[in-house]
């Protein structure tokens, strides 16, 4: 039998956000989830966190280790891989929130989110490769025509072939309007693709029968810039008639790219038609690829923030059993060596640390299955106002969903390492490789930068404010129900305090910043990663309130587990003294429009 | 042929327990819960026997509180085909369970009754051997390899010296080792499927059994902690402590 282990999720923790903060239970009432109920939800979560402590964790460092090498030929990568993503699949998680008629098992996508999370704490590098399948099959889904959908889906929600997003080329990062990849149409309606792609997560290797790269290309004679570019289904491997891979496709690994983290999921550049023709088939409509795939980002941003999210999450667990085990020193005031050390966690400043960490990682988890709750409630809520109201409340958090975690994840691992001192430092301890996986997540799938533009240059402005306006009265909402709470609780009523406090500046500001952006663009969103920092803060706030509230209730009803529910209430306060105040600050800086970095010059530098 | 497999709700393997701070027994409240691990090696065993087309029908029991109908279900998921959960909140031990089972074994009248070695929980090593010699059927202990073989079943045991075969007559008892087979994972699918399953609810009462403890546990306390040790200078004094402070030589 294996040894007590440290969880890869608090399972407590994740049960109080999905049935009492989520409430997922009350999405049994609808159709779609009325073949399920608490106990197939529980046992989806179970199986999950076994696989992931059986197959997924046990090679996380090996992955590490063992970078996948390529000898010109194939792509070399550690057996575990191959068979912890055979186990995945098998136990019918490539397919989980697809439907029963293509063989799905129909979950809400918070559950399914949640389920995925175990695997992403156990082991990023081997679990993308199955994310990348399923965001590659749900856009195939969205947007394929139906015999794309006839070839291809069954075999990518079997887990037989896996999927990949191919945006990136070496001129067009960030800005993919300098995509140059061309696709040339062919007498059969099919597409002849010639160019390269870089930073192609799971471009290539062995581990499944086939894989479907989704490319962005555009078509000869396209008009330039984003509204020029087309989405193309590119398989490896062309499928015969009777669905099974048949000859290679045109699209040649050129090389691996050797990363600081992440490392079990190969990194590729991607020579599209090169020597061989290149064959692929459009996807939707002519030059609407960047609409279908941005359909596909905004789940694919809460992936990013929920791995953030609980990679801090792994190293927040790890870092309080090393704190709780670890003796070492004796409190400031102790005279003599004689008295024996303490626990690290009777130091202050250790404390300190790992509330931190708390606070940064349940509510990063929080955050991201509040927003998972919302895709479902965009996808299936009965009522059409509440459908509206959710996607609103989804535009303007994506950008905080995604950069939030991914920024404060990362701070967590870094508070990890310091709790464990040198050891921390050391590969003998898994919290410096939490670091370097993590260090990707503010990068991919939008800079954290661009997140902020998007934020400030967009979201908050769609609509005529309708999204920020709905977060804001959501906001406003849970406040008013806080301060009417009977019996009132003093703890919750001084965050509920701060909390309104930050919503007021956030209103004010976002109101002087519309106003800034409609004088002078360019100058109006200079501040604009301070600003998502800002609305990070209000969100998570915002989630910790109703953390505390429930906790509070839980408390004053008798529950007997009061550890945990004073545990989550002062970590929430802790969240109201230290983090809210500071967007105090922020908004005299935003509010008088702060130009130092802003007019910093080239040449000054 | 129908197989009978007997599953136990206890603390999940990844759990570190913890001493009640009264030491009346373990903390369970707000614990993670799973199935015996050796329990899910008898209900592999038992789907196997079903897919090879050994056995024809499995039924799951668990004997205990609300919550082990929990633990039926993950055995559903994992392929039994019903369950039969043995309703009662008192503190149950091996006799008592060895009670219940024969009582649903002669209800039921399966030819082979497959249950887990031990339960991690107590580790008492009883059930199944109680439940073999209550009802007088033969017994194999410590299963690493099952084959029926028409009315026999030949069993190969893990035993102190190495690796026994013994050939039983059915009906029989068998208990399972962890070298008998790797448990699945109670898949999406099948875990949607379970739900269609029935649980039939029974009573100790019902079945005509008093199974009230007849052990009184005194005390329950952690196990002492291990000191740090000490380096020696010479051989001398390494035999010295061997012989005076440790009394092994």
């Amino acid at each position: 039998m294996a040894a007590p282990t440290i969880p890869l999720i608090a399972p407590r923790d994740l049960d109080f956000v999905l049935y009492e903060l989520l409430e997922v239970e009350r999405l049994l009432e609808r159709r779609r989830f009325a073949d399920h109920s608490r106990e197939t939800f529980e046992a989806t979560i179970a199986t999950a966190r076994r696989i992931a402590e059986a197959r997924f964790r046990p090679h996380n460092r090996a992955n590490d280790e063992n970078e996948p090498r390529w000898d010109g030929r194939s792509v070399a990568i550690i057996p575990e891989v191959k068979a912890a993503l055979d186990a995945f699949s098998e136990a019918g998680f490539m397919a989980a929130q697809a439907d029963f008629d293509q063989g799905g098992m129909q979950l809400p996508v918070t559950v399914a989110q949640a389920a995925f999370g175990l695997f992403t704490a156990a082991n990023i590098g081997t679990a993308a490769y199955a994310f990348l399948t399923i965001a590659a099959g749900n856009l195939l889904e969205a947007f394929g025509s139906n015999d794309q959908k006839r070839v291809y889906l069954p075999p990518m929600r079997a887990g037989h072939w896996f999927g990949t997003m191919a945006l990136t080329e070496p001129q067009a990062g960030s800005s993919l309007a300098e995509i140059r990849t061309m696709a040339k149409p062919a007498a059969d309606g099919s597409y002849h693709l010639r160019g390269s792609k870089i930073f192609i997560s799971g471009g290539d290797h062995e581990l499944s029968e086939n894989i479907i790269h989704m490319v962005l290309a555009r078509i000869d004679g396209a008009p330039p810039g984003v509204r020029g570019i087309s989405l193309f289904l590119v398989p490896k491997f062309l499928p015969k008639t009777d669905g099974t891979p048949g000859r290679r496709n045109g699209v040649a690994l050129a090389g691996l790219i050797h990363k600081m983290g992440y490392r079990g999921t190969t990194s590729t550049m991607l020579n599209f038609g090169e020597t061989e023709p290149c064959i692929g088939t459009l996807i939707g409509e002519p030059h609407q690829g960047l609409a279908c795939m941005f359909h596909m980002m905004n789940e694919a941003r809460i992936g990013v923030g929920l791995g953030a999210a609980v990679l801090g999450y792994a190293g927040y667990l790890y870092s309080l059993d090393y704190a709780r085990t670890r003796a070492q020193g004796r409190r400031p005031g102790a005279k003599g060596i004689d008295a024996p050390p303490v626990r690290l966690i009777a130091h202050a400043d250790v404390r300190r640390m790992l509330i931190a960490q708390k606070a940064y990682v349940e509510g990063g988890l929080a955050l991201c299955l509040m927003a998972a709750r919302l895709v479902d409630d965009e996808k299936t809520h009965p009522d059409e106002a509440e459908r509206r109201r959710a996607a609103l409340l989804l535009e303007v958090l994506t950008p905080v969903v995604k950069a939030w975690p991914s920024q404060y994840g990362l701070a967590a691992n870094d508070l990890a390492i310091q709790i464990l001192g040198g050891y921390g430092y050391t590969r003998d301890h898994p919290v410096e490789q939490y670091f370097r996986d993590n260090r990707l997540n503010p990068i991919h799938e939008g800079t954290n930068g661009i997140q902020a533009l998007d934020l400030l240059g967009r979201k908050v402005r769609m609509a005529e404010g309708a999204a920020f306006r709905a977060l804001t009265e959501a906001i406003e909402k849970d406040l008013g129900a806080a301060g009417s709470a009977a019996p009132s609780d003093e703890t919750v009523v001084e965050i509920a305090l701060a909390l309104g406090d930050a919503l007021a500046a956030t209103r004010s500001v976002t109101a002087r910043l519309v106003d800034a952006m409609d004088k002078d663009t360019d100058r109006g969103l200079a501040n604009a990663s301070l600003y998502l920092d800002m609305m990070g803060k209000l969100v998570v706030g915002w989630l910790w309130l109703r953390q505390a509230s429930l906790a509070a209730k839980a408390l004053a009803a008798g529950s007997s587990e009061t550890e945990f529910y004073e545990g989550k209430r002062q970590t929430a306060l802790w969240f109201a003294r230290y983090e809210l105040p500071q967007t105090s600050l922020q908004a005299s800086l935003l509010t008088g429009g702060e130009t130092a970095a802003y007019d910093m010059r080239d040449a000054w530098f | 042929m129908k197989v009978l497999v007997a599953v136990k709700r206890v603390i999940d393997a990844n759990v570190k327990v913890r001493v009640k701070t009264d030491g009346s027994g373990v903390e369970t409240a707000n614990v993670k819960m799973a199935m015996n691990p050796f329990c899910e090696i008898a209900v592999e065993e038992a789907v196997r026997m079903k897919e090879a087309g050994v056995a024809t029908e499995i039924v799951a029991v668990s004997c205990g509180g609300a919550s082990c109908a929990e633990t039926l279900r993950t055995a559903l998921a994992m392929g039994a085909d019903r369950g039969i959960h043995v309703q009662t909140d008192l503190a149950l031990q091996p006799l008592g369970v060895a009670k219940l089972l024969k009582a649903v074994i002669e209800k039921e009248q399966p030819k082979l009754v497959i249950t887990g070695k031990q339960a991690i929980d107590d580790d008492s090593n009883q059930t199944g051997q109680m439940v073999a010699g209550l009802l007088g059927w033969a017994q194999g202990t410590f299963a690493s390899k099952l084959t029926v073989e028409g009315e026999q079943l030949r069993a190969k045991r893990e035993v102190d010296g190495g690796l026994e075969t013994v050939l039983l007559k059915l009906p029989a008892v068998v208990t399972t080792d962890l070298r008998l087979n790797e448990p699945r994972y109670a898949s999406l699918p099948n875990i949607m499927k379970a739900k269609k399953k029935p649980i039939e609810a029974l009573t100790p009462d019902a079945l005509g059994v008093d199974p009230t403890p007849r052990l009184t546990v005194l005390k329950v306390i952690e196990p002492p902690k291990r000191k740090s040790g000490t380096k020696v200078k010479t051989v001398a004094e390494l035999v010295e402590k061997l012989r005076n402070e440790a009394k092994v030589i």
